[in-house]
């Protein structure tokens, strides 16, 4: 009893916070996929069981899978972009220079503007016309000589998500510099310097004592860059609206539920997201809750 | 005698070493510097491009002068911009004061108790959190619409819950809950044990301990939460477009469809966006340290 009395105050302060996460969060996740899992295919009628035909039945919209290929390339694209990049200026900067704090203030401030305003500029940089109308970044090839350059960007047929990845990556690799930098700077420098003592050259030194210890961090910035990326929705918006040549899911989402007025078939996309997203975040969650307990 | 010159003949070449090892080091230094520099470049000219169109007058649109600075300055799509996005700007500050103050209020009464008033299943409830602190917002959108609206039919007040500044405070304080308890936990972690022993022999409550040991120490905490919730309220699109009407477009929404219009100049358009992103920008250059530390927390300690 005065055990209870010892704690149930704390409880009684934190009750709220857990009711609303419960149901804002938990039970409006099941919620969905109830949802996606009727035939709710307006806004007027009580939806059927159906179990899982919505899952299924997407598959055979072309505009379903032509969006998970999109979001497949951005992806890959985007990760890999933000992570090497964010890793090189983390690598320059890691020995401490004059000017550190401006060089970090400048690669991180991106993080501080929203996607739909950055996307105003970049949709004017990553402008398709060519010759005589080019503007932006075409342009500029062209003042340099480098016509060869000049491409569709966001709306080559091909590539053009690799291209809308471009202003995802100036936009989040000051983060991973961060964390990346944090990384570096986590390294004993006894450990190097024994290292170096024993004879090994400065590669051998990174390759065999920095990069190792690198590891948590480079899997935290894979993570958070890939729900990131998963779910993006702002910038692709920002940059070319709802055009199908950039379609993402959690836009064909968006297009489900206002243009369409499709409930169930906006649940089953937001369904997929979630899950697309648990497969990265949930092993994650485990595995650095249990790294965290056993320090 | 011979271990003498054995050693004298290692020393010399080993200078020599050592002056290459030196005239190497500060090439490398010069050629990071000059990679560093080329980056600062790169990362600037969006910046270049909106600051310099947003100055231009219509009569310089030409593709010609794209790069180009102004020939006349002109302040007109400033003006113009600030005409369209105010009544935006102003649904923003709505939005993301009230918004960003209750997240850290309770943030921080979250992180005081999992941390330091510990109830049986904390860490459940702790973790169960931490994935709702990931999960794609689409998930829960369509669900939350719905209740939203319900909420206005159930209470009478249209356009407060959904189409309203309040649902979509609501929305923003609720989901924002896993992070601000993460921050505030694990800065509250760091609260010697013995502090809080000592409040509670000398009798105090669990409020009166928060309010007279905890609370005055919080803030950097509530400096970093707050300013992370008011930069994700100010800049964040998807749950205003799925929960807001006309009348209560946050900035993000009006911008996009100040920009999204064919018959909008690019001048305007880019004035219209750096006006949007002036708040946060402030923020940034002010208080950039709190919001690196919020950025870090975000990467659940790395």
């Amino acid at each position: 009893m005065t055990r209870m009395r010892r704690w149930l105050p704390g409880l009684l302060l934190v009750a709220p916070s857990i009711a609303a996460v419960a149901v804002f969060v938990y039970g409006m996740l099941g919620w969905n996929f109830r949802l996606a899992m009727t035939d709710q295919h307006d806004e007027v009628t009580e939806g059927k069981f159906v179990g899982l035909e919505n899952f299924t039945g997407i598959w055979d919209q072309q505009r379903w899978s032509l969006s998970v290929n999109h979001a497949i390339v951005f992806t890959v694209v985007f990760v890999g972009g933000a992570l090497l990049l964010g890793w090189l200026l983390a690598f320059l900067m890691e020995k401490g220079l004059r000017g550190e704090g401006t060089f970090r203030a400048i690669y991180l401030f991106p993080m501080a503007i929203s996607f739909v305003a950055t996307g105003v500029v970049w949709r004017w940089l990553m402008n398709s016309g060519t010759g005589e109308r080019a503007v932006g970044l075409n342009r500029l090839f062209d003042f340099f000589g480098l016509e060869f350059l000049q491409w569709q960007w966001f709306r080559d047929q091909d590539w053009g998500m690799a291209a809308m990845a471009i202003p995802a990556i100036w936009q989040m690799s000051g983060y991973v510099m961060a964390l990346f930098l944090a990384g570096f700077r986590g390294v004993p420098e006894e450990l190097r310097e024994a290292a170096r003592v024993d004879g090994c050259t400065e590669w051998k030194v990174y390759r065999h004592i920095v990069l190792p210890m690198l590891r948590p961090v480079t899997l935290s910035a894979l993570i958070i860059l890939g729900h990131i990326s998963l779910k993006a929705f702002d910038l692709i918006v920002a940059v070319s609206g709802k055009q199908i040549i950039t379609d993402v899911p959690a836009v064909f989402m968006w297009v489900a539920v206002f243009d369409s007025h499709d409930p169930a078939k906006g649940a089953t996309i937001a369904a997929y997201i979630v899950i697309a997203v648990s497969v990265f975040v949930i092993p994650y969650l485990v595995w650095s809750l249990r790294k965290e307990r056993r320090s | 005698m011979t271990a003498v010159a054995d050693v004298r003949e290692e020393r010399a070449p080993s200078r020599d070493r050592g002056e290459r090892a030196v005239r190497r080091a500060r090439w490398a230094r010069g050629v990071r510097l000059t990679l560093l520099a080329v980056f600062v470049v790169v990362f600037l000219i969006p910046v270049y491009v909106l600051l310099v169109t947003s100055f231009k007058p219509l009569t310089e649109a030409d593709p010609s002068r794209a790069w180009a600075l102004p020939e006349v300055w002109t302040f007109r799509p400033w003006q113009v911009a600030w005409e369209k996005l105010a009544p935006g700007i102003w649904n923003s500050v709505l939005l993301a004061v009230p918004g960003s103050l209750i997240s850290a209020i309770l943030g921080s009464m979250n992180g005081y108790v999992l941390s330091k008033w510990r109830f049986p299943g904390a860490d459940v409830v702790f973790t169960l959190f931490l994935f709702g602190m990931f999960i794609p917002y689409q998930g829960v959108m369509i669900p939350l619409v719905q209740l939203l609206s319900k909420l206005n039919e159930v209470t009478g007040l249209n356009g407060v819950f959904y189409g309203g500044i309040p649902g979509l405070v609501l929305a923003h304080v609720v989901y924002g809950i896993p992070i601000c308890t993460l921050i505030f936990r694990n800065y509250y972690v760091t609260i010697p044990e013995e502090v809080i022993e000592a409040a509670r022999v000398d009798g105090a409550g669990m409020l009166r301990t928060y309010r007279s040991v905890v609370l005055p120490v919080s803030g950097p905490a509530f400096a970093v939460v707050i300013i992370w919730q008011f930069t994700a309220l100010w800049n964040d699109f998807l749950f205003a477009v799925f929960l807001t009407g006309p009348r209560s477009w946050p900035t993000t929404v009006m911008l996009n469809n100040i920009a999204g219009a064919q018959t909008v100049p690019y001048s305007q358009q880019m004035a219209a966006a750096l006006l949007a992103s002036i708040p946060t920008m402030v923020v940034y250059v002010l208080l950039g340290r709190f919001f690196m530390r919020g950025l870090m927390a975000g990467a659940l300690k790395g």
